[in-house]
């Protein structure tokens, strides 16, 4: 699978709400699994299905006028549990990039580790985002990593966005942190014996 | 130069810094449970690997696992395989276990400093948000995804970027019956459930070293809700008393020299936080949460207070979040009617939360119309509860003791709370369907869930 994000333009499913935590991005009784495929039918289940198992109409992931593979979400996402089955989910169903204006700690890092791009956004960048989507769900946004910019088509705004220049490059070249830790065995055993604790 | 706490520890376990990005820093324990495991150790086997330091990860179910019954099978297939395959998984790498049953089998987080897997100094890092406990002992432990859990079973080593560091401050003597719990939901409401993302928490000032250990397991456990990536105490005679002979402490001079390295890591006076924030303990009373994040918290004696922010998107989570737990900003939750009260957890599963609500409830009854789940956070705690004469008064007041894990704080196993049942908690999240879809919950100290195991309504455990 090729994991790689450079440039992305689609439209993009709006949740203007707060706080979300990984318990609503996935429920902790949908952990049980021990393999990583499959979470994505279980993403938001809470909010996307009613109690009765039918779908929620109101839901934006359910809404047939948001579509594209970027999520927009208020401040605060991701807070809560470590899980990575939360950005399992997010990637399994489709999306390579979430836009907020303030991720968790953990979670950001799982979706840097899985191929997900979180895109931090002023307060005032992320409210036009959410009125444009309001106005013309098709709105389009462009995510530029190599330029580390994000576009709002409909309006022509543009903000710039921080990432780290080693988890940049892991991203535009679809490498994971491993892969780096296992090339440097040899600091670690050396690291080791000149470090021995207790 | 200066440095703090967090600093040194950080400082001594630095590998290398890569280029333009994260920190390569060396883990010292590797704390593993079943639910966010599997995927690791396969990841291993993709890639044909062993793990690297196996004597220095500790693997104990605790997420999944019954509270009645551990002596059987488990019931539910699919929890079932998950704690097998963590077994399976321990045995083919070599990994030490504490299985169900074990007599140190239990919450990873209480296990860990009760056996002395944990010690001040130490990088401590497991597969779950609340392996900031750790912190209590003067450790530098965070929660991981578990792509990162792999990382460590590979190499022992992760990437992480470097968080900025605060300060908090508790000066001042706490008033009757506030807990520990009371000054953790305290500190959260005042910095918000996002207030301290990006920096690792430093807690000090009088009431900070007045607690016991257990209270400062509980403070520290909660540092994630407020988005902190951990909370710390300078190890001090409280911490050394309580390491002292444990089964994986130092012994003879090994422990003396780590005493003395201990009392070196201590934050120099003239060092600088990025944050630093005083609180007064004459502010805090026993309190409770009204909302679905942790943030959301009052004074017992309160009222829901209406929102604050000007922007639309906020105002419309917190309505949203009143309106899923059925109340109203201005309202007051003293004698609101209780379904279910949840003794346990990393939070407060430890001994000293079990003697609380026994000492509160001696001599009462349970309300007929509560059910009360009293989850013991290990095997030893629950033990202990029995040996101390703790599991008579329970059972006199009316009380089941059940077998140890996680419980109804996640409801991965069966005791999940049914929807629209109201549950005082004395865990760590009040999330949207957290305890069970549907289920409400307010998170609070062992007192308060006691006073309204035993009225049945929620009741300020002063008044009583």
């Amino acid at each position: 699978m090729d994991n790689r994000i450079t440039v992305i333009t689609s439209s993009a499913i709006p949740l203007p709400m707060e706080n979300i935590d990984t318990d609503q991005i996935i429920p902790a009784r949908f952990l049980k699994a021990t393999s990583r495929e499959g979470f994505g039918d279980n993403l938001f289940r809470d909010w996307r299905y009613n109690a009765d198992g039918t779908l929620n109409p109101d839901f934006a992931l359910n809404d047939p006028r948001y579509k594209g593979c970027i999520l927009v979400a208020g401040k605060n996402f991701g807070s809560g549990s470590s899980r990575e089955h939360a950005a399992w989910a997010i990637h399994d169903y489709g999306f390579k990039v979430v836009v907020s204006s303030f991720f968790a700690d953990i979670h950001k890092n799982n979706e840097l580790n899985n191929f997900v791009l979180p895109v931090v956004v002023s307060e005032a960048f992320l409210a036009e985002i959410f009125d444009s989507i309001e106005h013309n769900p098709a709105t389009q946004l462009k995510v530029d990593l190599p330029a580390q910019t994000i576009t709002n088509l409909a309006t022509g705004h543009s903000e710039s966005f921080e990432i780290n220049a080693y988890k940049k490059h892991c991203l535009i070249n679809g490498l994971d942190d491993i892969e780096y830790l296992l090339s440097r065995k040899d600091d670690i055993e050396s690291w080791e014996n000149m470090n021995k604790f207790y | 130069m200066a440095r703090t706490l967090f600093d040194k520890i950080w400082d001594a376990h630095t590998v290398n810094t890569v280029d333009g990005g994260p920190t390569q820093l060396y883990i010292d324990r590797h704390y593993c449970h079943e639910v966010t495991s599997p995927q690791a150790f396969d990841g291993l086997r993709r890639r044909g690997l062993k793990v690297y330091r196996p004597e220095r990860t500790i693997c104990s179910p605790d997420h999944n696992i019954p509270t009645l019954h551990q002596d059987k099978p488990i019931n539910d297939p699919v929890s079932r395989k998950q704690v097998e395959t963590l077994y399976c998984n321990a045995d083919e790498f070599g990994l030490t276990l504490f299985g169900l049953g074990h007599p140190k089998n239990g919450i990873i987080h209480v296990i860990g400093p009760e056996t002395g897997l944990t010690l001040p100094g130490y990088t401590i890092v497991c597969g779950d948000s609340h392996t900031s406990t750790h912190g209590a002992f003067g450790a530098v432990a965070f929660g991981i995804g578990t792509s990162e859990v792999e990382m460590v079973l590979a190499t022992q080593c992760i990437l992480q970027p470097k968080p900025k560091t605060m300060r908090i401050n508790i000066e001042g003597r706490l008033g009757k019956d506030v807990t520990a719990k009371d000054v953790a939901l305290y500190i959260i409401a005042r910095m918000s459930t996002s207030g301290a993302t990006g920096y690792f928490v430093e807690y000090a000032g009088e009431v900070i070293r007045n607690m016991s250990m257990e209270e400062r397991l509980t403070v520290c456990n909660l540092s994630i809700e407020m988005g902190a990536r951990g909370g710390m105490i300078a190890p001090d005679d409280t911490t050394f008393a309580y390491v002292k002979g444990r089964e994986y402490a130092p012994k003879g001079e090994a422990w003396d020299n780590a005493v003395k390295y201990w009392k070196s890591l201590a934050t120099d006076d003239d060092a600088v936080f990025d944050k630093e924030v005083t609180f007064n303990a004459d502010d805090i009373e026993p309190r409770i949460t009204y909302g679905t994040n942790p943030g959301m918290g009052i004074g017992i004696s309160e009222a829901i207070p209406q929102y604050g922010g000007d922007d639309e998107v906020g105002r419309a989570s917190y309505e949203k979040s009143l309106e899923y737990m059925g109340f109203k900003a201005g309202q007051h939750l003293e004698g609101t009617p209780v379904d279910y009260v949840f003794l346990g957890s990393c939070t407060n599963g430890r001994i000293e939360d079990f003697r609380a609500f026994a000492d509160f409830v001696k001599g009462r009854k349970k309300a007929p119309s509560v059910t009360a789940w009293l989850v013991p956070g290990s095997r030893a705690v629950f033990e202990q509860i029995k040996s101390e004469g703790i599991g008579r008064v329970l059972a006199n007041a009316g009380f089941e003791l059940r077998e140890p894990g996680c419980s109804a704080c996640l409801a991965m196993n069966d005791d999940k709370v049914p929807s629209g049942a109201l549950c005082i908690s004395t865990s760590n999240r009040n999330f949207e369907g957290r305890q069970g879809p549907g289920a409400r919950t307010i998170l609070a100290g062992p007192l308060v869930a006691a006073a309204a195991a035993v009225t049945g309504v929620i009741t300020d455990p002063r008044k009583i």
